[in-house]
């Protein structure tokens, strides 16, 4: 049996995060990398620019042979982890070989969740998560004239974007009032659905499918208010799960995601969780979220490797605060933080800046004088600035006026004067 | 062990936000004039300036951010590239940075990020403040950061003090092939010629007399050569020792042209017994043997220009040198190693001494800073082919006061002594402009006979 010092399960940029800070503290303890992928390392948040041909499938990759052989890196393709055995300190891959560990990283990120649709099971349909689905996708699209999303997430509204550039009839059904309802509110989220009406995409909100069935070589869904949409092709992206099938009986305790703590340890104390599949605390509730984003995955998996590691340097995670940028035809969208209902309402102050006509939003949420969210569409801040404000609890004091008035220029100069 | 980086430097209180920097940056990376796509921002911040540039961090989070692969810090120059054909635009890497150094320039279509200009800053050509610099001092970490340190870990020097920093440069430098004299004063006060039987260097060390350790060296050095081995003779020595009772053997061996190299530490005093005052402490400076009570006002005399009286041998190189500016200290002892082959050295480093002098003891090297810039210590150098010449501008100095209100030293001073100290240093840099100015034949070499 394979033993490593250090094996880490997933390899994606919590899994990334975590060996680099491994290695930047122990050059020489023997690591495994295991990817169930059969490629280099890449990130899923690539692929619908693998999608729309923007990206270049072989040159996506996040790392490359010669990182891993320079670092002394066993990566490992196509290994599927079946179960995990913390008693034994073992993981068993499909193939039914084992690897033994002294410490373990769980960042096998999340997977489509499917809706309990009736036909769908069955029924010919993609989702985008894999370099595999990417291509499967891409290889569709010359046959397809119309294309059904389910789901005005980020991976849906990409894919939309990406049909309706290559000339595709889209329609989007998103069971929520307005498309991205994770980062944006109706205001925002109706400036960005107006910019995709505008190109053609119709966007069904507040919607939901009764069923979906085959049609010919496409399918036919039937929503709830009786519509019937027909497409060649469906794209299944209403949400994700963390992948923890495989440590069930395992002793590692789970809920939604892998229950960490703010130094990414599982209940077991030779195993790390981090990225997409851990659950851990939020920076604005006590109770452990999953903040699926990609730089709190690298954020996370910072931590997991250097506790891993016993590098006497680590932080406490401070918690997940939800963020995220999106680009849509052009124009750019910033989420940092939550919106004034996630709050409670003593010593809130909103601020709002809308002109919808010139697709420009600007929403700043303040709690006691400290930044607590900040939302633009086409408005220029810093987004990483803004997440530290949060972080650091600043309080805004007399600069609160000019913050409001002109966020990334006083934003800049607090960061100057706080963390230079 | 890892390389260490050119960088840009700002100093915000030299900064009068004429946004130069930011026309020059969008001129020369996207041809344009709108100060909104340069990389450099400076932002009004009060009463002054702030900035937010990329910081080509050593653990970049941008890079890390990136789902495409198209950011990469390049490991030769430090550089964090941005790949445009690999980009999607997706921004993720300006959650990461959280220094507004990458962000979305929305005429280009794209983030935008400093590049450095290839090593030739664009912003930094047009800052006429000095707000910004192009630090290239990196290069003496790759350089002499891989040469073997010849001092044993853990000299007990006082807290904050330079000389540590200047023994252990100097002589990794210098290298293996070397004899160290180190006569009374803190350097063997810290250790360097060992205890209990054991030296505090990898290489031999003796600890001569204070009167008399120019002349041993310039023993060993005939020594070695005579035996046919290319040994150099290297003195660390105190101000005292070198400028007082050590100096006539020091003269007479610079007379010689004993091939000698010389380095005077200059902490101002007999520091390592007590603060007693030398002939380079400086007039007006309090000391145990000048104190300040009703009647004395520390010392009545100014120092002697020792460094000057060094020149007046006609050594084959004198120079002076600040650990505020190790560029330019480096510089100086390359040519100084290389004189010493073949004639004497001598190199004045000066030494702010956090004990004697009285400031805090993270503060030595802003000390060492402000006496330059204050022109209450001038950098120049000497070699009779070329005569004397300043190596740092003396123009624009600041007030003597920013380096006289620092020191608890000179705490006492009244209005009459901080002028007697304006016109030792005005006539400190008349002459050594009047020396710099008098270009006559070139000197013949000194050389023994």
């Amino acid at each position: 049996m394979h033993h490593a010092h250090y094996l880490i399960v997933g390899a994606s940029h919590a899994a990334l995060s975590a060996l680099h800070a491994i290695r930047l503290h122990d050059t020489e303890g023997d690591v495994t990398l295991l990817t169930r992928d059969d490629s280099l390392p890449y990130s899923p948040t690539v692929l619908p620019y693998v999608v729309s041909g923007r990206s270049d499938p072989g040159r996506v990759f996040l790392r490359d042979e010669a990182y891993f052989a320079e670092h002394k890196v066993n990566y490992l393709r196509g290994a599927n982890v079946r179960n995990l055995n913390a008693g034994a300190n073992a993981v068993e891959l499909a193939d039914g070989s084992r690897i033994g560990f002294d410490k373990l990283l769980l960042a096998t990120g999340a997977a489509p969740l499917l809706p309990p649709i009736p036909g769908l099971a069955g029924l010919k349909f993609h989702v985008l998560r894999t370099l595999a689905d990417a291509l499967a996708l891409r290889e569709a699209l010359p046959q397809v004239k119309r294309a059904l999303v389910l789901g005005g997430g980020l991976i849906g509204m990409h894919a939309a974007e990406n049909l309706a550039k290559g000339g595709v009839d889209v329609s989007v059904v998103e069971l929520q009032p307005h498309v991205l309802s994770g980062y944006f509110d109706a205001e925002a989220a109706g400036i960005i659905e107006g910019v995709f009406s505008s190109k053609g995409v119709h966007l069904l909100t507040g919607k939901s499918v009764a069923s979906v069935a085959a049609k010919g070589a496409g399918c036919r869904a039937l929503l709830a208010d009786g519509t019937e949409i027909e497409a060649d092709l469906l794209l299944v992206a209403t949400g994700v799960a963390p992948v923890t099938d495989f440590l069930a009986g395992s002793g590692v305790a789970t809920e939604r995601g892998v229950l960490v703590d703010e130094h990414m340890r599982t209940n077991v104390a030779n195993i790390w969780a981090a990225g997409d599949v851990a659950q851990a605390r939020g920076f604005f509730s006590d109770s452990r979220i999953i903040n699926g984003i990609l730089p709190d995955a690298v954020d996370q998996g910072r931590i997991a490797g250097m506790a891993m590691a016993e590098d006497p340097g680590i932080k406490t995670y401070a918690g997940g605060v939800p963020l995220n940028t999106y680009s849509f035809f052009g124009e750019q969208a910033v989420s940092v933080g939550v919106h004034e209902g996630a709050l409670d309402s003593s010593g809130v102050e909103v601020k709002k800046q809308v002109d919808a006509a010139a697709k420009r939003y600007l929403k700043i949420v303040l709690k006691e004088n400290r930044l607590a969210g900040i939302f633009g569409v086409n408005s220029a801040f810093d987004p990483g600035i803004m997440w530290e404000l949060i972080l650091r609890a600043i309080d805004l004091g007399d600069e609160k006026l000019a913050f409001l008035r002109s966020p990334q220029d006083t934003a800049r100069a607090l960061m100057s004067r706080n963390w230079r | 062990m890892g390389a260490a980086y050119e960088t840009i430097y700002f100093k915000a209180d030299a900064c009068d936000g004429c946004n130069e920097c930011m026309s020059a940056c969008a001129r020369a990376k996207a041809q344009s004039d709108d100060q909104l796509q340069s990389r450099i921002q400076i932002v009004p911040s009060g009463e002054g300036f702030e900035l937010a540039l990329c910081r080509q961090c050593g653990d970049p989070e941008c890079v890390l951010n990136c789902p495409a692969g198209a950011l990469a810090k390049n490991a030769g120059s430090g550089v964090i590239a941005w790949d445009g054909s690999k980009c999607v635009n997706c921004l993720l890497c300006t959650v990461g940075c959280a220094y507004g150094g990458i962000a979305y320039d929305a005429q280009a279509g794209h983030v935008i990020k400093c590049d450095m200009c290839a090593g030739d800053p664009a912003c930094v050509k047009v800052c006429t403040t000095g707000a910004l610099k192009h630090v290239k001092t990196a290069r003496i970490y790759n350089e002499v950061g891989n040469l073997e340190d010849l001092f044993a870990p853990g000299l007990s020097g006082c807290q904050g003090c330079n000389t540590e920093l200047i023994m252990r440069h100097t002589l990794r430098r210098i290298g293996p092939d070397v004899v160290v004299a180190t006569p009374p004063g803190c350097i063997p006060g810290m250790g360097s010629v060992g205890y209990n039987g054991l030296t505090g260097t990898k290489v031999p060390v003796f600890h001569p007399l204070l009167t008399n350790t120019a002349s041993m060296l310039a023993g060993v050095r005939r020594h070695y050569k005579r035996m046919g081995r290319d040994v150099m003779a290297v003195a660390l020595a105190g101000d005292g020792g070198t400028a007082d009772v050590g100096f006539q053997s020091l003269s007479g061996a610079a007379e010689r042209g004993e091939e000698i190299l010389y380095i005077c530490v200059d902490n101002e005093g007999y520091m390592n017994t007590g603060m007693q005052r030398s002939g380079c402490t400086p007039y007006g400076a309090w000391t145990s043997t000048t104190p300040v009570g009703e009647r004395a006002h520390g010392k009545t005399q100014d120092a002697k220009n020792l460094p000057l009286l060094m020149v007046m041998h006609n050594c084959a190189y004198v120079a002076t040198a600040s650990t505020a500016f190790m560029q330019d200290l480096y510089d100086k002892l390359e040519r100084a190693i290389e004189a010493a082959k073949t004639g004497f050295a001598y190199l004045h480093i000066y030494s702010p001494c956090t004990t004697g002098w009285r400031f805090p003891s993270d503060q030595n090297i802003e000390v060492a800073r402000k006496a330059v810039e204050t022109n209450f210590v001038l950098l120049w150098e000497f070699n009779p082919r070329d005569g004397l010449q300043l190596t740092h501008p003396a123009e624009n100095a600041k007030p003597i006061d920013e380096y006289l209100e620092v020191l608890g030293k000179y705490r006492h001073l009244d209005p009459d002594q901080v002028e007697h100290i304006e016109r030792t240093l005005a006539n400190n840099l008349a002459r050594i402009r009047g020396f710099a100015a008098a270009k006559g034949t070139a000197s013949a070499e000194a050389g023994r006979g």
